[in-house]
């Protein structure tokens, strides 16, 4: 996705009043941009504290402001300077951070961002934005850059394969349809997913859908969704982030306050930082059965538990 | 209201800013008046209308509302208001109250870069609007203080200009007994950075430094004395923290009049 957000960053640098300060982070993506931007691209070093509040007075001083770097080095590293600094002020910054979930795999759990939204949502201003597919990027770049409040950006990588054509970005998006229960998945495990459920039959197919923004409110939750919630009650929620902070709390709250009828549900997420061996996100999902292999298997398991 | 700020108006304004602690029953009384100089100054004779200032050292916000009160920003009623409930005065100023005050300060190690930030965004605008900005000594213990100090030395931010409160005190000790900032003005130098040292109670020594003109940016240490003019809080960092009786506070008016 970081090619994808390149270009959306490039198309939008129309005029001198966008900046991006970068974490000493960039290689073999952010070249032209730098080229392009001049002065406007801040290479801040290895300083993410100080490159966060710089953030803010630029955004303050009128320049859509945009940061980016390794996921957890600005959530975790320079969360005090995003909360006094930039959502006290309500300071449209734009955070982008890079390898959302377990994206940078055997790199190790440092680089590990499985608990940013959760925190992130306590700060109460900050809108959440997790592209599911490399498609959607122009459009969340756009809504990210228009954005009145500060905004997070969780890059991931689109597991989906080229014959896939993804629905126009949408916060929630149905991306199957059938007879059985509701899988939601959080921004990229939906690309994971998504073409496997294709493949099931109609009468077992999960209706997958996607979810992109958090948080959830229950006035912008589909009628569709919460028509099938209503006929279904199996409700299954799939994300690369702990169990606590995570959309699945956040999700039956709503699900308690619209008073919908849950007959199972069932959440499935990043189970812990520290594993006794390490490996590839891929690799991590399946220690945290997020895997689609997993995935298929149980919804099948789930459908025969059913026909019984 | 002076043109130029006198030794006399900074006893008035050290008065009314005693009066202010003493009527709310705050303390920090210390440090504002180790600092009030300085921010008296900039306030009166420097900070333009698109200038900006910082006070990282957040708990010297007394200092500054009673400079923004000699000003004119604020009124008695506001000062009165001070540290309590309803009160747009809290004990560390905030932000979205006033415009002077762009930032909520005090959490320690914030102001500088938010201070270079500004700075920054005024040289990509191509401005000449000049950014102030107060630390205490005891906050350069605070690692993003030298993050920021790497990273406005590197953009060579000469539109900004930044104050070192060294009154060689903190929260509980002598800042040299804690974790010494000793030699600070040799430690900054060895940055990009011009390095003045002056008296911060003398105001034509920091007229001097302020006014130096420089390529880079500028930190001026302050050698100032914690609990300034007030004989029994000068040098005693339990005025950190303690709000005056009613006898101490008589005494200190009596001692700065």
């Amino acid at each position: 996705m970081r090619k994808e957000f390149t270009e959306s960053l490039l198309k939008r640098h129309t005029s001198k009043n966008l900046t991006i300060l970068t974490g000493d982070l960039g290689f073999n993506a952010f070249e032209k941009l730098r080229e392009v931007m001049g002065d406007f691209f801040i290479n801040a070093g290895i300083s993410e504290q100080n490159m966060v509040s710089v953030s803010a007075s630029l955004a303050k001083e009128g320049f859509e402001s945009w940061v980016y770097s390794i996921a957890p080095f600005i959530y975790c590293r320079a969360l005090e300077q995003i909360r006094n600094d930039v959502c006290f002020p309500k300071l449209p910054v734009k955070f982008v951070g890079a390898g959302g979930g377990y994206g940078y795999g055997v790199m190790g759990p440092t680089h590990h961002a499985i608990e940013d939204y959760g925190i992130l949502l306590t700060l109460n201003t900050l809108d959440i934005f997790i592209p599911s597919f490399n498609s959607d990027i122009p459009n969340i770049v756009k809504k990210v850059g228009e954005n009145k409040n500060p905004s997070y950006l969780r890059l991931g990588l689109d597991e989906s394969s080229n014959k896939y054509d993804a629905p126009p970005y949408a916060k929630w998006r149905q991306l199957t349809y059938g007879k059985g229960l509701i899988l939601i998945a959080v921004g990229p495990l939906a690309s994971v997913y998504v073409e496997a459920l294709l493949k099931m039959e109609f009468e077992v197919r999960p209706n997958l859908w996607c979810l992109s923004e958090l948080p959830i409110y229950s006035s912008d939750m589909p009628e569709n969704l919460l028509k099938q919630l209503n006929q279904n009650g199996i409700i299954w929620v799939a994300e690369e982030h702990v169990e606590n902070g995570s959309l699945a709390k956040q999700l039956l709250s709503v699900l308690i306050e619209k008073k919908i009828k849950i007959t199972s549900f069932k959440h499935f997420y990043a189970r812990k930082h520290i594993y006794d061996r390490y490996g590839s996100q891929d690799y991590l999902r399946k220690k945290s059965m997020l895997d689609c292999d997993y995935m298929v298997e149980r919804i099948n398991n789930n459908n025969n538990e059913v026909s019984i | 209201m002076p043109t130029k700020i006198t030794n006399k108006y900074s006893r008035i304004i050290r008065q009314k800013l005693l009066w202010m602690h003493f009527v709310t029953n705050t303390g920090h009384i210390g440090g504002n008046l180790s600092s009030i100089d300085i921010i008296l100054l900039l306030w009166h004779e420097y900070i333009g209308l698109y200038d900006q200032f910082f006070l990282s050292k957040g708990h010297s916000a007394g200092a500054l509302y009673v400079a923004l009160w000699s000003k004119g920003i604020l009124s008695d009623d506001s000062l009165k208001s001070f540290h309590g409930d309803d009160t747009l005065l809290p004990g560390h100023p905030p932000s979205n109250v006033y415009k002077e005050i762009p930032f909520a300060t005090g959490s320690l190690g914030h102001g500088l870069s938010l201070a270079a930030g500004s700075a920054l965004a005024k040289k990509l605008k191509g401005t000449n609007d000049q950014i102030y900005c107060l630390t205490s000594d005891g906050e350069w213990q605070e690692g993003s203080t030298w993050e920021a100090l790497i990273f406005l030395a590197h953009h060579k931010l000469k539109n900004l200009t930044i104050f070192v409160d060294q009154n060689s005190l903190q929260g509980f000790g002598k800042v040299g007994d804690i974790s010494s900032m000793d030699n600070l003005e040799v430690k900054l130098k060895g940055f990009d950075v011009e390095v003045i040292t002056c008296n911060g109670h003398d105001f034509n020594a920091m007229r001097r430094a302020i006014e130096v003109m420089t390529e880079i940016p500028k930190i001026i240490i302050l050698k100032t004395i914690k609990g300034k003019g007030v004989s029994f809080m000068e040098n005693d960092f339990k005025w950190h923290y303690l709000p005056m009786s009613e006898r101490e506070y008589i005494k200190a008016i009596e001692e700065i009049n």
